[in-house]
């Protein structure tokens, strides 16, 4: 076992046990603490691909920034145990067996993907989750898309203002 | 050999960081001396002189003090949380300097060894993640401290540090239009080629704006509102006691000493000894004379900080938010179209 195996393993096992105590905590805030470990975990998993932007832009808008608010809102509303809505069992299994089919379709999916046959992931590798290799793919071949969906969130952004003003 | 890990690189690594770690913590014991006898200075007063010769052992004595303090957990408070928020400021305050280039490269038993932890290729970014982090330890703390005072507090503390974080990285993308790159030992290359300023000639604007932002992060007078004593007795830590409390009250120390390395290094050459060719000298001398350079800009910065704190008033909280939100974000933005429109008429 060399180092990136290690941190492999180490970052997988993060990542479904934090995955797990999201669902599992019973307290609401508890639940976006692990959410943010779930987060760290993949922005690991991000930078052992060599992906070193999309790992930290991972940290700034969800860890930073969008767990944040998560936090905000049930910390105003008060949540915690005693208001958590109880489900009854069947509503919960019903639950988990559904998920369990997805789960299980998702997997054979991408196992007999033809894209995906023979190809190993690039590990430390691979130069095209660097920045400047990044910000050269955006600005040139995915330009348009790239500017429509900046619109998309500007016109949300203008749109949250325009909500939240009182008049 | 079952793991095939570069041994020495490993251990190298582990003791920069323990030298980061404890330079740190030191440097941020003696702040704590330091803002009190600047205090002392601007108000006229001698200030602590008992313990030791000119009082320099006064850092211990507040320190053993807070050790010695009964640890009071609240009875109603979320356990588990109320200790996680001090260790969460602590550690997130720490973390930072994984990426600041403390000096030039030395030479030691026939290795070069970097004197920086990482040279990540995103070190701007990854700055700007670990400050954003920032606000759980305040958040959690003050949340898990059940108390209504801590809650306002925490919630003030979080908005206050995501609204000025948007200011500052708009003046970041400024200074990063200039250099062409995140990496910050580039950056401090840059600064050191002959010919070529330190960024603050380039960026005095986003500089000012980046400052402005710094003091605001580091919850520093003029904008401590998270700890307002006469609105909110004590602010997001009024719960925490022993040295629990003295985590919270020296992150922030913390804080300051890595802002202030961050300004100097972005801004202000980093560890680049002004009017000095450092390729002329033997390697460790240069990585010597950088590392006491960038340490002479921080101790400036850091009197900065004081002074600021000891002659500025608080400001009220919705001047706060006018401040971060219609002056220094449309200013943040100004200074990012002239500075495109400059790159673009002078053809660099």
């Amino acid at each position: 076992m060399n180092a990136i195996q290690i941190l492999f393993w180490f970052l997988s096992a993060l990542a479904l046990v934090s995955a797990l105590m999201v669902l599992l905590s019973k307290n609401p805030v508890h639940s976006v603490l692990w959410l943010v470990g779930v987060f760290f975990a993949i922005s690991g998993h991000y930078i052992l691909l060599n992906a070193q932007f999309i790992a930290i832009v991972n940290l700034i808008v969800y860890a930073g920034a969008i767990m944040v608010l998560f936090l905000f809102v049930i910390m105003l509303m008060n949540l915690n145990k005693d208001t958590e809505p109880q489900k009854n069992i069947w509503m919960k299994l019903a639950g988990a067996i559904s998920a369990g089919c997805f789960l299980m379709i998702l997997v054979s999916l991408i196992r007999q993907a033809p894209e995906l046959q023979a190809k190993t992931a690039m590990m430390k590798e691979g130069s095209i989750g660097l920045i400047s290799n990044l910000g050269k793919a955006l600005f040139s071949t995915y330009v348009v898309p790239f500017e429509i969906s900046s619109i998309l969130f500007l016109s949300a952004m203008v749109g949250a203002v325009v909500i939240g003003k009182k008049d | 050999m079952l793991l095939s890990i570069d041994w020495i690189l490993f251990l190298e690594k582990l003791i920069l960081i323990a030298i980061v770690i404890f330079a740190s913590l030191g440097i941020a014991l003696y702040t704590t001396f330091a803002e009190r006898k600047v205090a002392a200075v601007l108000q006229d007063r001698p200030g602590p002189n008992r313990a030791g010769p000119f009082g320099l052992f006064q850092p211990f004595a507040d320190g053993l003090k807070l050790i010695m303090k009964e640890e009071i957990i609240p009875n109603t408070s979320n356990k588990v949380l109320f200790v996680l928020g001090p260790f969460l400021a602590m550690t997130a305050a720490l973390m930072t300097s994984a990426v600041i280039p403390w000096s030039s490269d030395v030479h030691l038993f026939g290795r070069v060894i970097p004197l920086q932890i990482a040279d990540v290729n995103i070190g701007i970014l990854y700055i700007f993640a670990v400050v954003s982090l920032g606000v759980y330890g305040i958040m959690i703390g003050g949340w898990a401290s059940n108390n209504k005072f801590s809650l306002m507090a925490a919630l003030r503390g979080a908005s206050q540090a995501i609204s000025y974080e948007l200011a500052m990285g708009l003046s970041l993308i400024a200074l990063l239009m200039t250099t062409g790159t995140l990496q910050l030992g580039e950056i401090v290359k840059q600064q050191m080629e002959p010919g070529h300023w330190w960024n603050i000639v380039y960026q005095p604007l986003g500089f000012l704006i980046f400052i402005i932002c710094a003091f605001a992060e580091c919850n520093r007078t003029p904008f401590d509102l998270p700890e307002a004593e006469n609105e909110l007795n004590f602010g997001y830590h009024q719960e925490y006691s022993s040295m629990k409390l003295g985590f919270y009250l020296f992150s922030e120390y913390v804080n300051m000493f890595i802002s202030s390395v961050v300004m100097a290094t972005l801004y202000f050459g980093g560890y680049d000894v002004p009017f000095l060719n450092e390729s002329l000298l033997s390697p460790n001398v240069a990585a010597i004379l950088g590392v006491v350079a960038l340490l002479i800009k921080v101790v400036i910065f850091i009197f900065i900080f004081m002074w600021v704190r000891w002659t500025i008033p608080r400001f009220r909280y919705d001047q706060l938010m006018n401040l971060g939100w219609k002056s220094l974000v449309p200013l943040a933005l100004a200074n990012m179209l002239i500075t495109g429109a400059l790159i673009l008429w002078m053809g660099k």
